[in-house]
């Protein structure tokens, strides 16, 4: 589904991402996790086609096409998500408005013609709900107004809607009280498919007692440090990032592969 | 710099205007023909014209438009609201057309006619307001206006009376010959505790070079009720001078919409007497300019007596080399105490190219008053246009829905849904070469 090879990214002129190499299979869930400035972000948001992100090397295959070649909107519509950590306020575009643009624009891409409106209606009023907002919420400006649990359960509303083949959640917990990240949880992992990949970037690991990864990588300093299954999530909560920084200090540049 | 304007003046004498040889009209042009000969057109030395340099106007020699040519009916569906049943008054480069003009069933002592025949007609309804809100001049295009005092349309709706249906003024610019001028004259008398909507547009069915010069009067009398639209939709090398002149007595409310989307380069005056307790007027627009486009929104609201309010609110989007100019002044007189004045001025730049001048101004002379104003210059959301990206939206959607929504608050204050939809359709197909956005909005 999506390799990365060697990706170094620089951010005015400062090396963030110094070489990760990552490979997430159909189906595969991969939680992605590290101290804060570790890199996490940036890796969510090159993946997604920011731009004024500097590629320095490295590559990225995404469905056996180079997933950097392709502007943000293109990645898009071949089922590329991205749920941001700090969704966008857009004052004077509905929800539905949005969601409507983002599913014809996927429609036409693929050669299909514009969804009709009663089937589009459908579609939202029945995902709505498994994200448990109300239909008002559909008419609502994009996260205008909206509290930090609303906005992330739009993000994952969104992605219900638009059902990604790989989806990538930037710290979505974050902000979020438990039973908000119940319901973020119930949401993603009702997503859950055996053609759908999901990458979770997190900084706690409560999260992942909800959505269970398959894999888990910790991401310092610009590098994957560490990986394992799901117990080294449960392995960090009990250590803390501090040993990393540590052995960071000990040996600059190491990796445990 | 005003040679070529003088000389169109004398050529007053070879037209047939309305009302000749009746002495309170003569009246009127004789002063304001001395008038212009005082004060000649606006330069960039006048404060108020400061931005707006309207010398290649003053270069021309603009001959004045002749009657005759008429539309066909394909002209009239060309420039049609669709679906919007409305009173219709058409004139043709500034002169009433009677057989266009359809105006309708109208209520007992309604008049939607002529200016002309209305001068002939019934005097007396219009010998008391005519050129009241005109009599001093404040620059030379109005005093022009007034000297020629050509035909225009004239409404008059009795107490009490309510008009439902939307009057519709279309001035429409044939264009032909290159160069002319039209001054249409309008004149509104919304009787008490009456109502109408006035659409009044100006548009173009050539992409010819003429100047319009046009002055309407709206009087509101007391707790009336008028919702005034403008659509400017002059064509791209069209010039246009426009002012509208409203009094409002107690307890009238006004609303006027302002959607100024074509010409050269447009100046709009709106100037409102708030001349009478809770009289409240909205002065709501939106400019949206694209190539050299040049517009000017001058506005002016005097809270004459206590317990007035005003609220304006402008929004512009300028692309490529265009420029705005956005002066809004508001007077607050020694005893207007309790007046609550709030003005809005937004714009969005979607060229480094393009520039704005916003100037609001508040003159206060009352110490118990609620004024606020508030002006911004900015650009597209970077943060945003990546969000709609990531959703799959491309880059130039993205723009026009985030353009569109920036205009949208202004365009969803316009009551009539065919006339916003009408509206959201010809600023979204100027601005943008999608079809996809009109399938969202």
């Amino acid at each position: 589904m999506l390799s990365i090879d060697n990706l170094h990214v620089r951010i005015d002129g400062k090396a963030i991402l110094k070489g990760i190499d990552l490979d997430v299979g159909s189906g595969e869930v991969h939680a992605i996790m590290g101290p804060n400035g570790s890199g996490k972000s940036t890796l969510a948001n090159v993946l997604a086609g920011r731009e004024n992100f500097d590629v320095t090397q490295g590559e990225v295959k995404y469905l056996g096409e180079d997933l950097l070649a392709l502007p943000s909107d293109e990645r898009a519509c071949k089922g590329v998500f991205l749920a941001f950590q700090y969704p966008v306020e857009i004052p004077g575009v509905s929800n539905v408005y949005l969601l409507k643009a983002a599913v014809n624009a996927r429609r036409k891409y693929h050669g299909e013609k514009a969804i009709a409106a009663g089937e589009f209606l459908k579609l939202v009023k029945e995902k709505v709900k498994m994200v448990d907002m109300k239909e008002e919420f559909l008419q609502r400006a994009v996260n205008e107004g909206f509290s930090g649990g609303e906005k992330k359960r739009n993000e994952i509303f969104q992605m219900a809607v638009l059902e990604p083949t790989l989806a990538i959640l930037d710290e979505t917990d974050s902000g979020l009280d438990i039973d908000a990240m119940k319901i973020v949880a119930d949401g993603v992992n009702a997503l859950r498919r055996e053609d759908r990949s999901m990458i979770v970037v997190t900084h706690y690991q409560r999260l992942l007692d909800y959505i269970v990864p398959d894999r888990v990588h910790v991401l310092a300093d610009g590098r994957i440090v560490k990986f394992g299954d799901k117990n080294l999530a449960l392995e960090l909560e009990k250590e803390g990032y501090g040993w990393i920084r540590d052995r960071l200090e000990r040996e600059p540049g190491a990796a445990t592969r | 710099m005003s040679e070529r304007f003088e000389q169109l003046l004398a050529e007053r004498s070879r037209l047939d205007l309305p009302g000749a040889g009746v002495d309170w009209v003569e009246t009127i042009r004789n002063e304001n023909a001395r008038r212009f000969e005082e004060l000649g057109l606006p330069t960039p030395r006048d404060e108020d014209w400061k931005y707006t340099n309207i010398e290649p106007i003053a270069r021309k020699s603009f001959t004045p438009a002749d009657t005759g040519e008429s539309l066909t009916g394909r002209d009239l569906r060309a420039i049609a609201i669709p679906g919007l049943d409305v009173h219709r008054a058409i004139l043709i480069d500034g002169h009433y057309s009677p057989t266009l003009s359809n105006a309708g069933e109208l209520g007992d002592g309604v008049r939607i006619c002529s200016l002309a025949e209305a001068i002939d007609e019934q005097p007396d309804l219009v010998q008391p307001w005519l050129g009241r809100l005109a009599a001093e001049p404040e620059h030379g295009f109005r005093a022009l206006n007034s000297a020629f005092l050509q035909d225009g349309i004239f409404i008059w709706v009795p107490d009490g009376c309510r008009i439902d249906t939307p009057i519709e003024l279309c001035c429409v610019q044939h264009g032909e010959p290159e160069e002319t001028v039209s001054q249409p004259r309008h004149l509104v008398v919304a009787g008490e505790g009456s109502r109408l909507t006035l659409i009044e547009r100006y548009v173009s069915l050539h992409d010819k070079r003429y100047l319009t010069n046009a002055i309407t009067e709206v009087f509101a009398r007391r707790n009336a009720r008028v919702d005034h639209y403008k659509l400017q939709q002059e064509s791209t090398k069209g010039y246009h001078i426009g002012s509208w002149l409203i009094e409002q007595h107690a307890g009238s409310h006004v609303m006027t919409h302002n959607a100024a989307l074509g010409g050269a380069t447009a100046r709009t005056d709106i100037r409102v007497r708030l001349d009478g307790a809770h009289a409240h007027c909205d002065l709501n627009g939106v400019y949206v300019l694209n190539g050299r486009q040049h517009v000017d929104t001058h506005t002016k609201v005097d809270h004459c007596v206590a317990d007035t309010s005003s609220d304006e609110f402008y929004k512009g989007v300028l692309n490529d080399r265009s420029r705005a100019v956005f002066h809004g002044r508001v007077v607050v007189h020694p005893d207007a105490q309790r007046s609550d004045a709030r003005q809005r001025n937004k714009n969005l730049l979607l060229s480094p190219d393009a520039e704005v001048d916003s100037k609001p101004q508040l003159e206060i002379h009352a110490d118990d008053v609620a004024c606020t104003h508030g002006a911004s210059v900015g650009q597209l959301d970077d943060d945003a246009l990546f969000y709609l990206r990531t959703r799959g939206v491309d880059e130039e959607t993205a723009r026009g829905l985030l353009t569109f929504a920036f205009a949208n608050d202004v365009i969803e204050k316009f009551e009539l849904p065919r006339l916003r939809h009408y509206v959201e359709h010809e600023l979204t197909s100027k601005m943008f070469s999608i079809d996809d956005l009109e399938e969202i909005i």
